[in-house]
């Protein structure tokens, strides 16, 4: 289990802006992703929980040690705080093989154990062929792998990955996502991961925190969190959903219902607690939950004629876009139905309707 | 005539002794530039490298002041050694060491500096002690540019000859190194003496370089 509670300020410099990581959070044994876009502090946050970046404020906790602590001063340097970092492109020793590299990490184990150790680290990571080349010398899964035996072989209480999937093709990513899963269940310790693709969060996240700017928006399970996104920013950040600015013009609680006004439409959707009538907020609707059809004489209610720019065939859907920054998934098989109309009207299903 | 070759076994063996120290006083050094932070960060720094802008004789004056058989230092080397430092083979160390250590502190300090920090990091984070940090990664990324600064601060050393001739002086079959053989043969009027230990110095330096270079590309090709 880690607690962190993180305050570190950077002073804006002539090239550079200021900057402030605050962020306070526990994670138990599982994936906890850290999700946001470049700059919000990711990294930050993990190079200050393994002792290479000093907060101005708070603590941190792992299990019942305390590793930093401000006001007691207390602050551990990072060869006493056994947590397993994984850097971004491995940064395995390149003047040392595999095997040099994952002795190196067992050194402190008394030198029969450390070989059995390496051994055994090798065979789990499937990398014994491999074990006498230097990292150079074999490909880019196989570094991440040593990579991440290298940080498990000292027994760490922590683990940290930096964007371990960057750079790694589709098939890589898979493996590397199966290699995690089973490291996060027979390691049975905390694994904070650090990434800006929406897919980790899915493939992996146990539970997910959102990162925006420093400052921690949202946390919860990933589902969760595309389900209810806490606010616009969330709902931008996870880069999902329609978003307009609508108004509200109708709400009866009686009825569950609403009416809004998404440019000179009406909608109707449910009840939308704790807003009011005239509040101007966003309406948030996920691309697969819209339906399009032929564009008739008159719209029905809750359709929005809509201008087609391009259709984009993706494995599992077809992406449609229309003018106005509307994006609209369907089936290939609603798609071959529709694809000869002449006009579109893009349909709100009530239910679907959220405002944030 | 035959050739003296004493001035030549003299210069290497100086050479020798001089890179030696100053690698082991330069790495010291270049690893509390690269690494730490200090009071008086600045001043060693310039300290280290006043030599490289002082004409040699300057520095061989203060020297002799400093060492010399007046100077608390110069005693304390007598009633170490038993006799004094000035005007020995000892002496020419001293005097190659001042161009020798200045060269391996910058290029040391440089090439610690260019290795990746995430090496040094990655290192900490298994919990590796700062000195085998440094001597496990930090010291075995950087070395081809040390190696390569090394042989050059050999070469320097060989090719002094202000520092030399303050503090070591001229003896012939003593002191008399090959920079300075060459003066004294010219002064002389011994042409032919003077061409063959140019000669020599020249094929030395020629070879050095080379083995430099050699060095340095094939670090930058990996």
């Amino acid at each position: 289990m880690i607690q962190a509670r993180i305050r570190k300020s950077f002073r804006p410099g002539p090239e550079s802006a200021g900057f402030t990581l605050e962020v306070e959070f526990q994670a138990s044994s599982g994936i906890t992703v850290l999700f946001g876009p470049s700059g919000s502090g990711k990294t930050l946050t993990l190079d200050v929980i393994a002792g290479f970046v000093k907060p101005d404020e708070g603590r941190i906790l792992l299990d019942d040690e305390i590793l930093f602590d401000a006001p007691s001063g207390v602050d551990l340097p990072p060869q006493a705080r056994r947590c397993g970092y994984v850097f971004e492109n491995c940064a395995l020793f390149p003047h040392m093989t595999l095997r040099q590299n994952l002795a190196f990490a067992a050194e402190r184990s008394p030198r029969l154990e450390r070989h059995r150790k390496v051994n055994e680290m090798l065979e789990r990571f499937h990398l014994i062929e491999y074990a006498g080349r230097r990292p150079h010398e074999v490909s880019g899964g196989q570094k991440q792998r040593c990579s991440i035996a290298r940080a498990l072989i000292g027994s760490p209480r922590l683990l940290l990955l930096d964007e371990p999937a960057r750079g790694l093709d589709a098939a890589l990513r898979a493996e590397l996502y199966g290699l995690l899963r089973q490291v996060s269940s027979e390691f049975q310790i905390p694994i904070l991961l650090v990434t800006h693709a929406l897919e980790e969060c899915f493939e992996l996240g146990d539970e997910m925190l959102v990162l925006r700017e420093g400052r921690l928006v949202q946390s919860g399970s990933p589902r969760g969190i595309a389900d209810h996104p806490a606010n616009v920013e969330v709902a931008r950040l996870l880069g999902i959903f329609n978003l307009f600015p609508v108004e509200i013009l109708e709400l009866d609680p009686q009825r569950n219902y609403s009416r809004v006004r998404l440019w000179d439409h009406d909608l109707s959707g449910p009840y939308f607690p704790g807003k009011l009538r005239g509040d101007r907020v966003w309406l948030c609707v996920r691309p697969d939950q819209l339906g399009v059809s032929a564009r008739g004489a008159r719209p029905a209610p809750n359709q929005v004629p809509a201008q087609l720019i391009r259709s984009i065939e993706m494995p599992q859907a077809v992406r449609l876009e229309f003018a106005g920054g509307l994006a609209v998934e369907l089936s290939h098989a609603e798609f071959d139905q529709q694809k000869h109309n002449k006009g579109w009207v893009v349909s709100f299903p009530p239910q679907a309707l959220r405002v944030l | 005539m035959p050739m003296d070759w004493f001035p030549l076994w003299l210069s290497l063996r100086v050479a020798a002794i001089a890179t030696m120290l100053s690698l082991l006083l330069g790495l010291w050094l270049a690893y509390l530039l690269a690494n730490r932070s200090f009071r008086g960060k600045g001043v060693l720094n310039g300290a280290v490298t006043l030599p490289l802008v002082l004409p040699p004789t300057v520095l061989g004056y203060y020297l002799l002041v400093l060492l010399g058989r007046e100077s608390p230092l110069g005693r304390f080397y007598e009633w170490v050694f038993g006799s004094p430092l000035m005007f020995t083979w000892q002496a020419a160390v001293v005097a190659a060491m001042f161009h020798a250590l200045p060269l391996l502190v910058i290029s040391a300090r440089a090439a610690l500096e260019s290795v990746d920090r995430v090496y040094e990091r990655a290192a900490r984070n298994l919990g590796a002690s700062n000195w085998r940090v440094f001597w496990r990664v930090s010291l075995p990324l950087a070395r081809r540019s040390i190696l390569a600064a090394a042989v050059l601060a050999f070469a320097r050393s060989l090719a002094d000859f202000g520092i030399t001739i303050m503090i070591a002086g001229n003896i012939p079959g003593r002191t008399q190194t090959l920079a300075v053989a060459v003066y004294d043969a010219a002064q002389a009027g011994n042409g032919a003496l003077a061409r063959a230990l140019a000669l020599v110095i020249s094929v030395l330096a020629v070879a050095i370089l080379w083995v430099a270079n050699r060095l340095v590309s094939k670090q930058a090709t990996g």
